[in-house]
């Protein structure tokens, strides 16, 4: 393998991370594509956009969001361990965030641009409704009208979060179409991009489509592992061990782990959905799927042997998406990060784990990274550190789980 | 010469513009699509784009949309529709046959693998949607070593400044996807798409078909006055899917809305020079 010289020098200026990424979107669309890589670069180099950013960051989202050493947990996980082992688990706590998730983080950034660019109307997708919530926030915050498309089946399975889109003034579109869940959400909202290209800012809320979106999202994010590398340095004096965060298109997994990526002594790991299992219907893309071309970009991809994309599964609605962002295919080809998958049913005993160990009741997408932690930690002996991100905490998914559980509420 | 190039010079020596019909393969069933296309070619269409079913065509509007699932939900396969193809090619040695779609289904086998593919089924050109010519690579130097045209699509948003590097490594035509949005929708108004077929023939000698909207022969024989070729889809899928909800074989619906738009589009300048 060709190791470069650094991991964090991509996308290249076409907007590929080796084979991946790049710019797969309707002629329409390229001209504003194009544009808006143009005003991100501008934005780079403003002083001012910076200082607006982290002053909303601040004042706004609540940021930094603390570092938290999960000792009850930590001895939990011990307590199953050979001696001298089980690693020191901290925890980003970015489910503290205003909206509950590290979906904020991006979508403040992105706002900012759509300013930047003079345009006057909002359009997001959503699965679970974390995004579409955030997307609703930045739109009242900055007086836009703002339009969430969302699939059918998600907007029966997440009443809260509609409501609460309604309730911050966006217009919710069912889409009906396909198999009405995220993907086909995210192809609404393309649709309508394209038919309103003049003056409609389209917020993506993972690290994929086409670029620069997986770089913009990816650098609004990774104000998380710049906070953490801070945190942990001020914590321990040194560096973690392992870095792990949960991913479905992996914005709060590529946030934690850009950072650190040149930091050759800290290993990643990146937490799939297995659904059922990696041999019934899943949502894991690295571990089950193959590279093609969807939404914008070349990544891995759930797909037939005809190149159709097939149905993904998870119990967590926010992991249950068909690809993954562009970076991570490529640094799980390149070696840098390592990949696994959790279950529906580990992840939601590492959920019930972190409620009743730390007073924490975790959303289900970082209840995978929490699976993997409690995997992996036992192997590690006691002086390593791992930082897991904890990127949303869980009174969306009581329902959820309730119904998992088989408790009627 | 190509069958593209053959079939636009001979419409520009008749005098009038091409008949660009487009249906996707496979809908409703696999088995229906080849009296189809007979039908197109029957009631006059001068090129045939054949839509390569996907998932999640985020270009479509709600006809297409609903026929590539019809199509796959029937079992329509890629070898399918290249059998489809090849079979169309030994009953109509002459009609250009355009293949058009998704990235993902076209670059599944890989691109080499696509454009031998289709060069042995007798496809003369492609258009992909989602490939813009910043992703040029990934398909089109394929094509082009086994001689298929890779057609290009310019739209409203595609400035004077882009235009060139739409064109570079264009060919068969030009489709100017009239609207900025989705298919079978809105129409462009006339002065739109005067000025914009006259802003591309400007830069370039292929000639330009126009598409999205199209729906009716006085809207086709309105975009025939002005441009090389007129591209009809939703409508015509439109007929199939109504043909299919009434129990009818959808060939008649098709060749008789076909016959209506080719007699249109063939007496367009005639009614203008009269």
């Amino acid at each position: 393998m060709n190791v470069p010289n650094s991991f964090r020098a991509l996308p290249d200026d076409t907007g590929h991370f080796g084979e991946f990424g790049g710019r797969y979107v309707a002629e329409t669309l390229m001209p504003l594509i194009l544009s808006l890589e143009r005003e991100y670069r501008a934005a780079q180099a403003d002083r001012a956009f910076a200082e607006e950013l982290d002053y909303l960051l601040n004042h706004y989202v609540g940021r930094p969001s603390p570092l938290y050493y999960a000792e009850r947990l930590t001895e939990a996980l011990r307590a199953s361990a050979e001696p001298g082992m089980g690693a020191k688990v901290y925890l980003k706590r970015d489910e503290l965030n205003h909206t509950g998730a590290h979906k904020i983080n991006n979508c403040i950034g992105q706002i900012l641009l759509a300013r930047r660019m003079g345009k006057t109307r909002i359009i997001a997708e959503t699965g679970a409704g974390q995004h579409g919530v955030a997307t609703a926030t930045v739109a009242a915050r900055f007086g836009l009208p703002c339009t969430i498309f969302m699939g059918a089946k998600d907007v029966e399975r997440q009443q809260p979060n509609v409501f609460r889109m309604k309730l911050l003034g966006a217009e919710i579109r069912s889409v009906s179409s396909g198999a009405q869940t995220l993907k086909d959400a995210m192809n609404e909202a393309l649709r309508d991009w394209v038919a309103n290209v003049h003056d409609t800012f389209y917020i993506i809320g993972t690290a994929a489509g086409p670029h620069p979106y997986p770089e913009l999202v990816r650098d609004f994010q990774s104000v998380i592992g710049r906070e953490a590398k801070e945190q942990i340095l001020a914590a321990e004096g040194r560096l973690p061990d392992l870095l792990v965060a949960a991913i479905g298109g992996g914005s709060n997994a590529i946030g934690l782990f850009h950072p650190f990526l040149d930091d050759p002594d800290v290993r990643m790991l990146g937490v799939e959905a297995a659904g059922h299992g990696l041999d019934k219907q899943h949502a894991a893309s690295l571990a089950g799927g193959s590279p093609g071309v969807l939404h914008g970009n070349r990544t891995y991809l759930l797909q037939d042997e005809d190149g159709q994309i097939a149905e993904a599964h998870s119990i967590s609605a926010g992991l249950d998406y068909p690809g993954i962002g562009p970076e991570h295919s490529w640094l799980k080809e390149i070696g840098r990060v390592d990949y696994t998958a959790v279950t529906d049913t580990d992840a939601l005993d590492a959920f019930q784990l972190l409620c009743r160990t730390e007073g924490i009741i975790p959303a289900l997408e970082p209840s995978h990274a929490l699976a993997a932690v409690a995997r992996v930690a036992k192997e590690m002996p006691a002086e390593q550190i791992i930082v897991a991100n904890l990127c949303g905490r869980g009174d969306k998914d009581i329902f959820t789980v309730a119904h998992a559980l088989g408790v009627a509420i | 010469m190509s069958r593209l190039a053959e079939t636009f010079a001979r419409t520009r020596g008749e005098g009038r513009a091409a008949l660009v019909t487009f249906v996707t393969g496979g809908d409703p069933v696999p088995a229906a699509t080849p009296a189809i296309l007979d039908a197109l070619v029957d009631g006059g269409a001068d090129v045939i784009e054949l839509g390569m079913p996907f998932t999640d065509p985020m270009a479509d509007g709600p006809a297409i949309q609903l026929a590539n699932l019809r199509s796959l939900g029937a079992g329509t396969t890629t070898a399918k529709l290249l059998e489809i193809a090849h079979d169309f090619r030994a009953r109509h040695p002459s009609v250009p046959l355009v293949l058009m779609g998704y990235a993902n289904p076209m670059l599944r086998r890989g691109a080499e693998w696509f454009a031998a593919a289709c060069a042995e089924a007798g496809i003369d050109g492609i258009i992909c949607v989602d490939v813009p010519p910043e992703e040029d690579a990934v398909m089109g130097p394929a094509l082009r070593a086994q001689g298929i045209d890779f057609v290009r699509l310019a739209t409203p948003t595609t400035d004077e400044a882009r235009l060139p590097a739409v064109l570079e490594g264009a060919s068969g035509f030009l489709y100017y996807v009239s609207v900025a949005g989705i298919t079978g929708l809105q129409q462009a108004t006339q002065g739109s798409i005067e000025g914009a077929v006259a802003r591309i023939r400007a830069a370039t000698d292929l000639p330009i078909a126009v598409g999205f909207g199209v729906r009716t022969p006085n809207q086709a024989a309105a975009v025939a006055r002005v441009a090389d070729g007129v591209v009809v889809g939703s409508a015509i899928v439109e007929a199939v899917a109504a043909a299919g909800a009434r129990g009818e074989p959808p060939a008649d619906a098709v060749r008789s809305i076909v016959k209506g738009l080719s007699a249109a589009v063939r007496s367009a300048r005639q009614d203008q020079a009269a």
